[in-house]
């Protein structure tokens, strides 16, 4: 199964690797998956006061596809405002790839990942 | 260096240019049937497929009267199991194998199972062994037949067959033996080890792919019912026009390999021990997978802790290799021989098999183990379970989400 050239590109030259504080309480973090199944996807969010997300960090243990799927939703989520990137879908994700159907599975996380990172900030928050 | 570089031995060999060489007339020339009993395009054909049983043969010890040509291992092991099967099923029902041996294995002795046969599964032990010991408390007074690897396609790792084949004798019982990854490389003689039937592959000794032999047993007799019927060729076990090139070239291949097989495996043996120390001396949390002394000496398994193997085999782009995770074949499971042997599932995914062979160098093994350091360092990097293990965090306390 040859990989396209998008999921290529991200998992050679991955954007938004690294960590940020998860104690810091404008940072909400969201860790999906399991070593088991040989997906972990781990995404961070720091999002403003005006519910803007400021900057996005992700590390994937996983396969290129899992990579690239989180690699792509930071360059996706970042300023755009909670709500919007609660909008993402898993098939946008999936599209942009080109996934294959055994793959659809890591869209699937990185959808996940976003919305267990903004749940955990609005739990900080005191707005769940 | 020429890239991509190919270290996927156990996976398919390139046929060598003197096997080559020597099939190239039987296209041509030499194209006759060689069941045309009649002319002399048939007997040249008949000829060199003769020639070809006795190369195949010699390099297990055995007669070529009692090669039965087949399209592969995969076909081969079918018409031993199930031939087997349904020869002596007034004498038995009950078949031991082990949880590591091939699908080919595994999936025909599931089908027997839908089909009245009781198989026994044994469990290795850590390293992917099961002992002579273990197959004799294993075998009841239904056990017609064992079947079991000499040397196995994932981990490398070599089972005591001579051990296994005087239990097997002893108790009256057929013992199969799947040499495909074996045969030629390790020192293994039908006779010596008391086999009765014994499964080879021509891709995988430097000969063409779509041929492969069933070697059985004439004294004492081993007898089959046929699953392919159709003009009683091979003895009326396998019917069906030869494949004559590609016989002719799995006889080269095994030549070959009796000649040269058992020199060229301490050479690769070298190479393999100096990619292995490389990645062993410069990389921490790296575990491997099968037997250190009874292996293949062209095989090298490893587990990179926390990062997953498919990830890992993309970042190596210029390098031909397997893993033993799930994202690699169409189910879902990671490697059934690495779960057979106690390897926990986060590990398994992040396990990459090397096989070198024939034609790798030295430069490539020095190549491929940098890149694997560099590599498995990046992704390391980028993966939260390493980062979680160096903060302390005990990974099974998380209660993480399957899907």
């Amino acid at each position: 199964m040859a990989y396209s050239d998008k999921v290529i590109d991200h998992t050679e030259n991955p954007r938004n690797v690294g960590t940020l504080d998860k104690d810091d309480p404008n940072v909400g973090t969201g860790l999906v998956g399991a070593p088991a199944c040989g997906d972990v996807m781990r995404l961070q969010l720091r999002i403003n006061d005006e519910g803007i997300i400021e900057d996005a960090k992700f590390k994937t243990f996983g396969c290129g596809s899992a990579i690239a799927s989180s690699s792509l939703v930071t360059e996706w989520v970042k300023g755009k405002k909670v709500e919007e990137a609660l909008t993402i879908k898993n098939s946008d994700i999936a599209e942009e790839l080109s996934l294959p159907p055994v793959k659809i599975h890591c869209s699937v996380l990185a959808e996940d990942a976003i919305k267990a990172a903004i749940a955990d900030y609005k739990k900080k928050k005191g707005l769940a | 260096m020429k890239k991509p570089i190919y270290m996927d031995y156990h996976a398919t060999t390139p046929v060598d240019p003197r096997v080559l060489e020597a099939m190239m007339p039987y296209f041509t020339e030499h194209f006759g049937n060689a069941a045309s009993r009649s002319h002399p395009f048939g007997w040249a054909a008949e000829a060199a497929v003769e020639k070809a049983r006795e190369q195949v043969a010699a390099m297990i010890g055995g007669s070529g009267k009692e090669i039965v040509w087949t399209s592969g291992a995969t076909e081969s092991i079918n018409l031993a199991l199930k031939g087997v099967a349904d020869f002596y099923k007034d004498k038995g029902n009950h078949i031991v194998t082990c949880k590591t041996e091939h699908k080919a294995v595994l999936d025909t002795c599931k089908r027997l199972e839908r089909q009245g046969c009781e198989v026994t599964y044994l469990d290795p032990d850590k390293t992917g062994r099961v002992s002579a010991d273990q197959v004799r408390e294993a075998i009841t007074d239904k056990t017609i037949l064992v079947s079991l690897m000499l040397a196995n396609n994932e981990i490398g790792t070599i089972h005591p067959i001579e051990e296994i084949g005087r239990v097997t004798r002893e108790k009256g019982v057929f013992f199969h033996v799947d040499a495909v990854q074996g045969a030629g490389r390790v020192p293994f003689d039908v006779n010596a080890c008391n086999v009765d039937l014994c499964s080879l592959s021509a891709h995988k000794i430097y000969g063409p792919k779509g041929v492969g032999a069933l070697w059985v047993r004439r004294r004492p007799r081993v007898r089959l019912t046929a699953i392919i019927d159709g003009g009683g060729h091979e003895r009326g076990m396998r019917s069906g026009t030869l494949n004559v090139t590609g016989v002719v070239g799995f006889g080269a291949a095994a030549e070959i390999m009796k000649n040269e097989g058992l020199a060229e495996a301490e050479r690769i043996g070298r190479l393999r021990d100096k990619l292995e120390k490389a990645i062993f001396d410069r990389l921490d949390m790296v575990y491997l997978n099968g037997n250190r002394e009874h292996r293949l000496s062209h095989n090298l398994n490893v587990s990179f802790a926390y990062v997953e193997g498919e990830g890992l085999m993309m970042a190596l782009k210029d390098v031909a290799v397997s893993s033993g995770s799930a994202c690699t074949s169409a189910s879902l499971e990671p490697s059934h021989v690495l779960r057979a042997c106690g390897v926990e599932e986060d590990l398994a995914h992040t396990s990459i098999r090397f096989g070198l062979g024939r034609f790798t160098t030295e430069e490539e093994v020095d190549y491929v183990a940098d890149l694997v350091v560099e590599k498995v360092n990046k992704l390391r990097e980028m993966s939260p379970l390493y980062e979680m293990a160096k903060e302390g965090i005990d990974l099974k306390s998380i209660a993480w989400t399957a899907h």
